[in-house]
């Protein structure tokens, strides 16, 4: 084989193209794991659900959890709660869709459509504004659900936003009653 | 300037043995010593000298405080608070540590004023300015991920609320704020590799300032007349001129920096990060660290929707942004005169820039309600408009005034002039060029 007969491809070529590949080939895998690291560990998506007891919880009160480091808010609403959720029309809702992550994508944010069939006097919830994240305080603000001190959002006592700058209604996460007294989340 | 001209002549032996191996005493001589510097910089110049050791001290002081901190969610706010009573000395290193971020942002924001108002950035300093704005993004990075380290509720929320921009993203927001947590909220995962960056970009800051000065060194200094420097008697030597200005610059600006050690550590901090941080409740109201609060304005003037585009987007979008608008000013900019000394309306805008960046800073302190979000919205179109529309447009409507012929006629026009001082420091006699 001749060093000048350039136009054939010869052996050097075939080597040449081979270790270009194996270079692309070996960049992409290495790299991967470097990105892959990033990602929730095993640790933290074992925390993906949380059993919660609310046998204690009579109408009006509520507790808190923490889920996937957020604060989940458990709430048995009051009859007067239940009333002014149902009462709302959906055309004043800032944010028409459900949120809930029960239901199809596209449900709309009736009150029985943000709490679970059979259980409407529960709300489940993640409580962290959809604003900028911070956490509302409830039964407070102009519609007696939540209020945020950051910027101001106000909730309604179906956690739907109302007014101010917050775009979506609070997050209703994948939960289900496992008992009568016991809520699996996540 | 100084390429393949080199006036060094290695006098001992030992600078001959280095000289033949490595003329690393060559370099220093070429770039520190004999460079021509243009003999007309005033005291904004030296603002390049004071962010390299602001750097460095930052650098030296994050080093020793990282031999003391434990980056965990329970035991970091507890390190950093034994580092203020225990450690000896500790309370010390991490006011200068605190307080010299803030002191190397007041630095590098008078630096990049400086390169605005001289037009420094203007052809063949199209490089040297981009490589700045680079490391003003790093700076900005650092400066954020430092805030998270102490874990208190200000570093908490801060984390929260700047990394929940990333889930505005379509489509892969929130697989991409997921891969910068670590998690589903800002938690353990996050303060860890937070800690590891936090350590690692300064010296990626220092790796650009290698470049930042290399493209510094080939094109030259600007100068306040922003006219080129033609001959030798435009110039003076880097040492003794250029170095006793930024010695004497980097004194008074070290004096301010210990005033904030000493008698006001906490001024430019929050109080609310003396409290630990607790995922579960807020502050009332979230501000992030004074060097950010401009742009926090703008995130915040945001409050409605453009087209497809919702608010919270839209406000990211701007954001960054307003920092895009930096990278492109020596495209926008169209005017054929560098300096704002010759440019009345350019001075004139520019000067009204300064206000909006301050009132802008201003309004990010306050509460975003009322008034606030109409003023943010106004400051934020003047912020756009001014690169954005003033930066073009002047340049092809104004008439500049008449430029001296050379560095030289300006100062010994000055000095005739009468105006009651000599031109400082910088117009030494024209001999010793």
């Amino acid at each position: 084989m001749s060093a000048t007969d350039i136009h054939d491809p010869n052996r050097r070529d075939f080597l040449y193209v081979a270790t270009g590949m194996a270079a692309v080939v070996g960049a992409g895998a290495v790299a991967w794991p470097f990105i892959d690291q990033m990602r929730p560990d095993a640790s933290t998506l074992a925390l993906a659900s949380v059993e919660v007891d609310v046998a204690s919880l009579t109408p009006g009160m509520s507790l808190i959890v923490k889920w996937r480091g957020k604060p989940v808010v458990v709430r048995n609403r009051t009859e007067k709660e239940m009333k002014d959720g149902e009462a709302v029309n959906l055309s004043d809702l800032k944010d028409p869709i459900a949120r809930n992550a029960n239901l199809p994508a596209d449900a709309p944010a009736t009150d029985a459509n943000r709490t679970t069939p059979g259980k409407e006097a529960w709300m489940v919830m993640v409580q962290v504004c959809t604003h900028l994240g911070c956490i509302p305080l409830g039964q407070e603000g102009d519609f007696g659900g939540w209020f945020c001190p950051c910027h101001g959002s106000q909730y309604d006592t179906a956690g739907r936003i109302r007014k101010g700058p917050a775009p979506e209604n609070m997050a209703v996460p994948v939960f289900k009653f496992i008992s009568d007294t016991k809520i699996l989340i996540g | 300037m100084s390429e393949g001209h080199s006036t060094y002549t290695p006098k001992t032996g030992i600078e001959r043995w280095f000289d033949a191996r490595m003329p690393l005493p060559r370099m220093v001589y070429d770039s520190f010593i004999a460079y021509p510097v243009p003999r007309n910089l005033n005291y904004a110049w030296t603002f390049g000298g004071i962010l390299a050791i602001m750097l460095v001290a930052q650098i030296l002081t994050g080093i020793v405080l990282a031999m003391h901190y434990t980056a965990d969610t329970n035991l970091a706010f507890g390190s950093v608070e034994k580092i203020m009573r225990d450690v000896n000395s500790g309370w010390l290193l991490r006011y200068m540590h605190a307080n010299g971020a803030s002191f190397f942002f007041i630095a590098v924001y008078i630096h990049i004023f400086r390169g605005l108002y001289y037009g420094s950035y203007k052809a063949p300093r199209e490089l040297l300015w981009i490589l700045g704005c680079i490391i003003y993004l790093l700076m900005m990075a650092t400066g954020f991920m430092g805030y998270v380290l102490p874990w208190g509720q200000m570093s908490f929320w801060g984390a929260t609320v700047i990394t929940g921009f990333f889930s505005a993203i379509p489509l892969v927001g929130d697989w991409i704020q997921q891969l910068l947590l670590g998690g589903f909220a800002v938690d353990n995962p996050t303060l860890n590799r937070f800690f590891a960056l936090h350590y690692l970009l300064p010296f990626m800051i220092a790796g650009v300032v290698v470049l930042h000065v290399w493209a510094l060194h080939v094109v030259g200094q600007s100068n306040p007349t922003g006219i080129e420097v033609k001959s030798k008697t435009d110039t003076v030597a880097f040492t003794p001129y250029a170095t006793i200005k930024d010695a004497f610059g980097m004194i008074v600006f070290l004096f301010f920096f210990a005033y904030f050690v000493f008698y006001l550590p906490n001024y430019l901090g929050h109080p609310d990060n003396y409290t630990v941080a607790n995922p579960l409740k807020t502050p009332a109201h979230i501000v992030p660290e004074w060097y950010f609060l401009p742009f926090y304005a703008i995130l915040r003037a945001i409050t409605f929707n453009i087209g497809p585009i919702n608010s919270k987007l839209g406000g990211v979008l701007c954001m960054f942004g307003a920092i895009v608008m930096l990278f492109l000013v020596p495209w926008l900019d169209t005017s054929k005169v560098r300096s704002a000394v010759y440019r009345p309306w350019y001075k004139l805008f520019f000067w009204l820039f300064v206000a909006d960046a301050i009132l802008l800073g201003w309004l990010g302190s306050q509460p975003a309600e009322g008034s606030y979000v109409f003023m943010a919205q106004m400051a934020t179109l003047f912020y756009f408009a001014f690169f954005l529309v003033a930066l073009p447009v002047l340049g092809l409507i104004e008439t500049p005034r008449r430029l001296p012929n050379s560095i030289t006629e300006a100062v010994l026009e000055k000095n005739k002039g009468g105006s009651g001082h000599p031109a400082g420091a910088t117009a030494a006699p024209e001999t010793k060029g």
